[in-house]
């Protein structure tokens, strides 16, 4: 009865389009706290951050559908490569560069992308893979939800939650959350500033692999997957501020909505355009909201 | 970086006799692999030399990717759809090219968007454009790639010529006058401007500078020759992928170039080009057609040792060694970019 009447208000398309919106933020949101975690504490930006997820969704398609290993097992050992992706990416790439300019920091990054993007080319081939799972179709009322967004979205949110738990209730998450408010002192008060870093690069890594472990279950990998979602997560970053983390939550499912809204009436790709342009017309109306952090 | 007083009869006769080499080389010499190779190291080095116009300035973009796909794809759409002659079409081109640089760059510049803000803001731009050359499969062909009509009359009206002689002259003409504005810019006012924005926009704004409508130039500058030398790769090349003349891969390539070159030097990004492009090449023989994804392998660890071990460049790096004294007065190009935060 309810629902019939809820119904007659709202069409029943857009509604799917907003609460998919709801769901694609999860994943979005949880690639934007990962940015913005290492951002926060490290001061540094990840270009590559999208391909990180592209590695991880290779290498889950490789453990599920090569080697027969189930799901739910897969997953947590492609968090950890990640994790132990990003901390190498740290110590190899970042640490040399802690003391140059942070724009050679970030185009640093950069060169790792075109490393990744170039090996994954070279190892994997160009084709488009998938992993060959597919999950039923949840109806409700009219609408239909796919389970891979369903859990996507609460797996990101869980994750979400688990990184908040171990920022406010560890000692480690402690010292990462005072070293992102004063560098300096932080190292004076004895605080390992690189172990710090180093754990910090792992959490970001592990955050893009719990990603790669969600999106892979709903898009097909190929070695410029990053491309499809990079260049959005950099926005979101962007309009809720640089390792603000509240801001990137709230932006993350605004451009969801955005996308999956602009998809409604056409492809995809101009639910892109469609959100860059938000993104235009954000910075004139709300320039203070982008540099919340600024000094 | 030459001082006003400070370039020599010497240097403008080394230039001269250059060039006229440069002219002289296709009468001379005919290999076509080798006139091509050295055509598609003219295009791009004018491409990375427009790019360094604002990143030397700090003013570091990765959305030059999507100016100059815009230069190659408006020109081409605008030929094939409409018949349009590339002598329209490019000017076109750059003005779309240049609007869509003011209207990214205003609200940029205006709010004081700068550092990695800056960075990610133009990132996204080139991703966004090659995802609409993408999306508009119907006219562009997608990432299939688009192949401008042949000219069935007019070989000179639709700039279109089988001869590599002809298109090495055009892309020398071009990339020369990518140098002479570099070198134009270098003597202007605005250079000193832009150079003190790019070390403290609050006291550049306080000495009177007027921070946004300086950078808005420069960038608008360097938006225009970027789309021109996409127009130029389109027309040479006679087809298109959104991968070759888009998105961040292409953005990232000139910064690399650029790098590799030096920034600070005129020839720096030309220099960038010769060695990259090369590289490639070599790579691309020496695999064969195993060497997809081989030679970004290498450009992409190279690009990485470069930012740690050469931040200036390898030309940027010699004239430094040959010019000790000059160190003092560039003391500022230690730290290319200002921060937007930074740590202290």
């Amino acid at each position: 009865m309810f629902m019939q009447a809820f119904l007659d208000i709202f069409d029943i398309y857009l509604l799917e389009a907003v609460i998919n919106g709801i769901l694609l933020g999860g994943v979005l949101a949880l690639l934007a706290l990962g940015l913005n975690l290492i951002f926060g504490v490290i001061d540094v930006t990840w270009i590559c951050y999208a391909e990180l997820v592209m590695i991880g969704m290779y290498g889950m398609y490789f453990m599920v559908q090569y080697f027969g290993i189930n799901y739910f097992i897969a997953a947590p050992l492609t968090i950890l490569l990640v994790a132990m992706l990003g901390a190498a990416l740290h110590y190899l790439v970042i640490a040399p560069l802690l003391n140059a300019p942070p724009i050679n920091q970030l185009l640093a990054t950069g060169g790792v992308l075109f490393v990744l993007q170039s090996f994954a080319t070279v190892a994997f081939g160009i084709d488009f893979r998938n992993l060959g799972i597919r999950l039923p179709v949840l109806a409700f009322g009219d609408m239909n939800f796919s389970y891979a967004r369903l859990l996507s979205f609460l797996a990101a949110l869980v994750g979400m939650v688990a990184v908040y738990l171990f920022m406010t209730r560890t000692f480690t998450g402690t010292a990462i959350r005072a070293i992102s408010q004063d560098r300096q002192i932080m190292a004076l008060m004895g605080v390992d500033t690189k172990r710090i870093y180093l754990i910090t690069s792992a959490i970001g890594g592990g955050l893009a692999g719990l990603a790669a472990c969600l999106l892979v279950l709903q898009y097909d990998v190929h070695p410029f997957v990053g491309l499809s979602f990079g260049p959005i997560t950099f926005l979101i970053c962007v309009l809720g501020g640089l390792g603000n983390f509240i801001g990137g939550f709230i932006a993350a499912f605004v451009f969801a909505e955005i996308i999956s809204l602009g998809g409604l009436f056409s492809d995809l790709e101009w639910g892109y355009v469609l959100a860059f342009a938000f993104f235009i017309v954000m910075m004139f109306i709300r320039p203070a909201g982008l540099l919340s952090r600024r000094r | 970086m030459m001082g006003q007083g400070m370039i020599g009869q010497g240097r403008l006769a080394a230039w001269g006799i250059g060039l006229a080499a440069l002219v002289a080389l296709p009468f001379v010499y005919r290999d076509p692999y080798h006139l091509h190779i050295l055509v598609l190291i003219l295009i791009w080095s004018f491409a990375y030399t427009s790019w360094s116009m604002m990143g030397r300035f700090g003013l570091v973009s990765l959305g030059h990717g999507g100016f100059m796909g815009i230069g190659a794809y408006v020109t081409a759409l605008l030929w094939n759809h409409l018949g349009v002659s590339p002598w329209i079409g490019i000017p076109v081109s750059m003005v779309a090219a240049g609007a869509l640089a003011l209207i990214v760059g205003y609200p940029c510049f205006r709010f004081r968007i700068t550092g990695h803000y800056f960075v990610l803001v133009t990132l996204a731009l080139s991703g966004i454009v090659l995802q609409v050359i993408t999306a508009t499969r119907d006219y562009t062909g997608g990432s299939l790639g688009y192949t401008p009509n042949r000219a069935s009359g007019n070989k000179l009206l639709a700039l279109q010529f089988d001869d590599k002689t002809t298109w090495y002259l055009i892309a020398l003409g071009v990339w020369l006058f990518g140098i002479v504005v570099w070198h134009w810019v270098d003597r202007s006012m605005a250079r000193y401007a832009l150079e003190a924005i790019s070390e403290d926009e609050d006291a550049a704004a306080a000495a009177g500078v007027d921070v946004t409508a300086e950078k808005l130039k420069i960038t608008l500058l360097s938006a225009l020759m970027t789309a021109l030398a996409g127009a130029i790769y389109c027309q040479y090349q006679m087809f298109i992928t959104p991968d070759t003349v888009s998105g961040i891969a292409v953005s990232l390539q000139m910064v690399f170039a650029a790098i590799v070159g030096g920034l600070f030097v005129s020839l720096g990004p030309t220099f960038g080009a010769v060695i990259t492009i090369l590289l490639a090449e070599t790579l691309r023989i020496g695999f064969g057609t195993k060497a997809v994804g081989w030679d970004n392998l290498v450009y992409g660890v190279l690009l990485v040792l470069f930012i740690i071990f050469l931040p200036k460049g390898i030309l940027g790096s010699v004239l430094d060694r040959l010019k000790p004294q000059r160190k003092v007065p560039r003391a500022h190009e230690q730290e290319a970019v200002p921060v937007a935060r930074p740590g202290a």
